[in-house]
């Protein structure tokens, strides 16, 4: 084994990052999991960002770790609130059957 | 040393499974409990490598709402009953291998990234915060946090409050033939329409008539 370095880190953020991609462009059940990839993809981000504060011995990173939790957890809420409110008027959250929009 | 590489790789590697285990899980429950199971193995990775408060932050913000929310959902919605077949229909599964693509590129841009990365000699003294090893984790936080970044941390709380007004907001509805109290009807009444004073004769009675 070699020594942990910063590398390996970015390389766990990147594979975090790919597998939320994934998950966004493979799912076609409901659409909570879409936004279950969309945390993954936001841990990506703040492993990238920690690591990189630590290694680099500066805080700012971790600073901006934090507001991305806050963004994060807003993001969550507002998503959440509006699948309620989608279910309760159309009785379905299917990603194939949200098609309003013809997209 | 050794140690510090036998927990990461423990770590990470529960986080990966448990990362790829939230795409592919039939069962949108279990799909929540692996992302919690995500962030617990990642925020372990923190508190490991010095950053324990964004670590316990992790525990707390993400374990302890964030999920707790979306388990909430999940039940209150009934999704767990619904089929949950991969590729439904042939006209929906044409658009996968695109995603695959796009997902695979994604993850070799980064690692050519990662791999050509290199410190700048100079990277160290472009710092104006360097993290000071007497003072620890938390503390050296807080003294940036509410000095350097004080308006970027009223903004985020701005952000909080926004997406609890906008929350309630979207999910409140009125129901129609529910009993409810209301405070302005109670507080607005007056004596007038509430009291009525009757002469009652001797040996006769009062009716009421209503």
């Amino acid at each position: 084994m070699t020594e942990i370095g910063l590398g390996h880190y970015l390389t766990l953020g990147a594979v975090i990052f790919s597998i939320g991609t994934i998950g966004i462009f493979l799912n076609r059940k409901n659409i909570i999991v879409i936004l279950m990839s969309i945390e993954l993809i936001l841990l990506a981000v703040n492993i990238n960002l920690v690591s990189f504060s630590i290694f680099l011995g500066d805080i700012a990173g971790q600073v901006f770790t934090l507001f991305i939790l806050t963004v994060a957890a807003a993001e969550a809420a507002i998503g959440l609130a509006i699948i309620v409110v989608y279910y309760r008027n159309s009785g379905t959250i299917r990603v194939e059957e949200i098609d309003k929009l013809k997209g | 040393m050794i140690a510090h590489s036998i927990f990461f790789y423990f770590f990470s590697i529960i986080a990966v499974v448990s990362a790829i285990m939230v795409t592919v899980s039939k069962n949108t429950v279990h799909s929540v409990f692996f992302l919690i199971l995500d962030f617990i193995s990642i925020s372990c990775l923190f508190i490991m490598i010095g950053a324990e408060f964004l670590g316990m932050m992790m525990l707390i913000v993400y374990v302890g709402a964030v999920a707790v929310l979306f388990l909430f959902v999940v039940m209150m919605l009934n999704v767990a009953q619904q089929k949950n077949q991969w590729f439904a229909s042939e006209e929906s599964s044409k658009h996968i291998p695109v995603g695959l693509i796009i997902s695979i590129l994604i993850f070799f841009e980064l690692i050519i990234v990662i791999g050509g990365w290199k410190y700048k000699p100079d990277l160290f003294d472009l710092n104006n915060s360097i993290t000071n090893a007497s003072v620890n984790n938390t503390q050296s936080l807080g003294q940036v946090l509410y000095t350097d970044y004080i308006h970027v941390f009223q903004i985020s709380g701005m952000i909080l409050l926004v997406a609890m007004i906008g929350a309630i907001v979207l999910t409140f509805r009125k129901r129609e033939g529910v009993k409810t109290q209301s405070y302005l009807k109670q507080i607005s009444r007056e004596r007038s329409e509430g009291v009525e004073v009757i002469d009652v004769e001797t040996n006769k009675g009062v009716k009421i008539d209503d």
